[in-house]
């Protein structure tokens, strides 16, 4: 961890105090802080290259385009996608999941179709698929979690049929950072013929992600999660899945030629990013996604599971404190509770202490439930924390029970 | 910074560990759910009237210490207040709690929340039993003004 300090200085906000503690942000799984470079990057873009894209015959249109498309090639290539046309910019993981829902999944599921989904998912895993499902007939079926907050793959595997459509399911849990196998998953759903669908927002940016190993049909992350900006994200989706789909949303940019009597669509991906796009958004998103590749991910694995280990230790040895889902093959997520205090008020006393965490439900009221919990603190770890900001979480843990446990 | 002491007042956190409001009024004339979808907190409010005076206020449910004490200490000013008073004592308890106002013509009571405007991620906490009987109240005025 020697090397924390100088990654900790590339991140301007980590630099602050809150009243008069130092901030220690332990909530990037709600969203990460943002590397100097990254915010160079956008505010480059602003000051010099500014430009619609795509359309200008003009030098500074012609720049803005070249930075767009060089920042496909960067997630591509992160991404291990076969060719960077698999990749289209979106909103974030939210729009990518709906844009498969209504463009890929909708036209092609009727009555008797099923779509499985696990207990562990964000609503934004949920909520789409209950829609198509209601404009569709299809019908949702949802694989058990384990006690350990691991997948119940027997479950998962049982609910898997001939009549089984898409597959859906986090690549990691945002709520108690499960990682799930998601090669073997996506292997399974393949041999009843169905198409998978990974939610990656809290993957990328924490550990190494595949598409060539993976093999999965879509894969939907968040730049704001992996050290971008906010509204920007991206769905990848095998090529030719992507051609055979129809445009989502219709508008400038995802056409070739438009008459009043027939509109020819534009290749992949530009069918699907109707509009004029995030350009300073994705430029900025591959700004994060060289510095991903600067840190490396192996010195990444490394730090943050260290950190994962050491910070259950120090929660765990405070008295009162369960750790809540915590399973072997976790990322950088620990969700626990505090005998006797509201994880509401342990939040609102850590954050006098400095320490930002998330409470509550984390968008996965379904798995709350699953552990007869209505919310649960959360420290999530990024590769700019150190063990000295988990010392500190245990402290101000501490400090909440002194006050009203 | 504000101060967590202000917050967190010995009567706020006695009340929150040590109901004595909760369970439910028994036989009810109203009742009202109330939800927090940002700590995942659901309150329950049942209320007996007779006439139009407020009998007994009960809370059921799971929450924060600000919420459990606003709650209790909700019913504790409620009873024998009539419907009208308690709408104006929610509007001046909204106002101590969103900054806008002072607890000078509240019950004494509940100016153990004036702490809560440093805190405006909290003032849901403090109000949601109140939207919830309030809610509670005006379904029953529906049924009595038919
Ligand atoms: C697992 C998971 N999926 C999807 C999302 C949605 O991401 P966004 O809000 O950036 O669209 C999140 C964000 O919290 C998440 O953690």
């Amino acid at each position: 961890m020697s090397n924390t300090q100088i990654i900790a200085d590339s991140f301007p906000a980590l630099h602050q105090t809150i009243g008069d503690k130092r901030l220690v942000y332990l909530d990037s799984a709600a969203t990460t802080q943002k590397p100097q470079c990254v915010i160079d990057a956008i505010t480059s873009y602003y000051e010099h290259d500014n430009a619609n894209i795509h359309r200008g015959v003009h030098t500074l249109s012609m720049r803005a385009t070249k930075a767009y498309e060089n920042a496909r090639q960067s997630v591509a290539s992160l991404l291990q996608a076969s060719r960077k046309e698999e990749i289209i910019f979106v909103r974030g993981a939210t729009e990518a999941i709906n844009l498969v829902a209504q463009a890929f999944a909708r036209p092609i599921l009727s009555v008797g179709d099923e779509i499985l989904i696990t207990e562990m998912e964000h609503h934004s895993n949920i909520v789409p698929w209950q829609l198509v499902c209601e404009q569709t007939g299809a019908s949702l079926k949802v694989a058990k979690v384990n006690d350990d907050g691991s997948l119940n793959i027997d479950s998962f595997k049982e609910l898997l049929t001939k009549d089984t459509t898409i597959v859906a399911f986090a690549h990691v849990s945002n709520a108690i950072g499960t990682i799930n196998p998601i090669r073997e998953m996506c292997a399974l759903a393949r041999e009843v013929g169905a198409i998978s669908v990974v939610d990656g927002a809290q993957a990328v940016g924490h550990i190494p992600v595949s598409m060539s190993d993976v093999d999965c049909d879509f894969y939907a992350t968040s730049g704001h999660k992996m050290f971008g900006p906010t509204g920007i994200g991206c769905l990848y989706g095998k090529h030719a899945l992507l051609e055979e789909m129809e445009p989502w949303q219709g508008g400038g940019d995802m056409i070739l030629s438009v008459s009043f009597e027939e509109t020819t669509w534009n290749n992949v991906p530009f069918k699907f990013e109707a509009g004029t796009p995030n350009i300073a958004g994705a430029i900025g998103l591959g700004a994060a996604v060289k510095w991903i590749e600067s840190f490396g991910y192996d010195a990444m694995v490394q730090h943050e599971q260290e950190l994962l280990a050491y910070g259950r230790d120090v929660l765990q040895s405070i008295e009162g404190v369960t750790l809540i889902g915590a399973s072997e093959h976790n990322a950088g997520v620990i969700a626990f509770t505090v005998a006797g205090v509201h994880p509401h008020d342990v939040g609102t006393i850590l954050d006098h202490e400095g320490v930002a965490i998330r409470t509550g439900n984390h968008c996965a009221e379904p798995l709350m439930r699953r552990f007869n919990l209505s919310a649960t603190c959360r420290a999530s770890i990024s590769v700019y924390n150190t063990s000295k900001d988990l010392d500190h979480l245990g402290s101000a843990v501490q400090e909440a029970i002194r006050m009203l446990g | 910074m504000s101060d967590l002491r202000e917050l967190y007042l010995e009567m706020v956190t006695d009340h929150a560990k040590n109901p004595r409001h909760r369970g439910k009024a028994d036989p009810y004339d109203c009742i009202g759910t109330g939800n927090n979808p940002v700590c995942g907190d659901k309150v329950v409010v049942t209320v007996q009237l007779h006439n139009r005076t407020i009998e007994s206020v009960k809370f059921d449910g799971e929450g924060c210490a600000i919420s459990t004490a606003s709650a209790d200490l909700m019913a504790e000013v409620l009873i024998g207040k009539s419907v009208e008073e308690a709408k104006k004592i929610f509007k001046g308890f909204h106002e101590l709690v969103t900054g806008e106002g002072t607890s000078d013509n509240l019950p004494n009571k509940l100016a153990v929340f004036s702490g809560v405007r440093e805190f405006p991620m909290r003032v849901k906490c403090a109000t949601l039993a109140w939207h919830t009987v309030i809610a509670a109240l005006d379904g029953v005025e529906d049924v009595t003004t038919e």
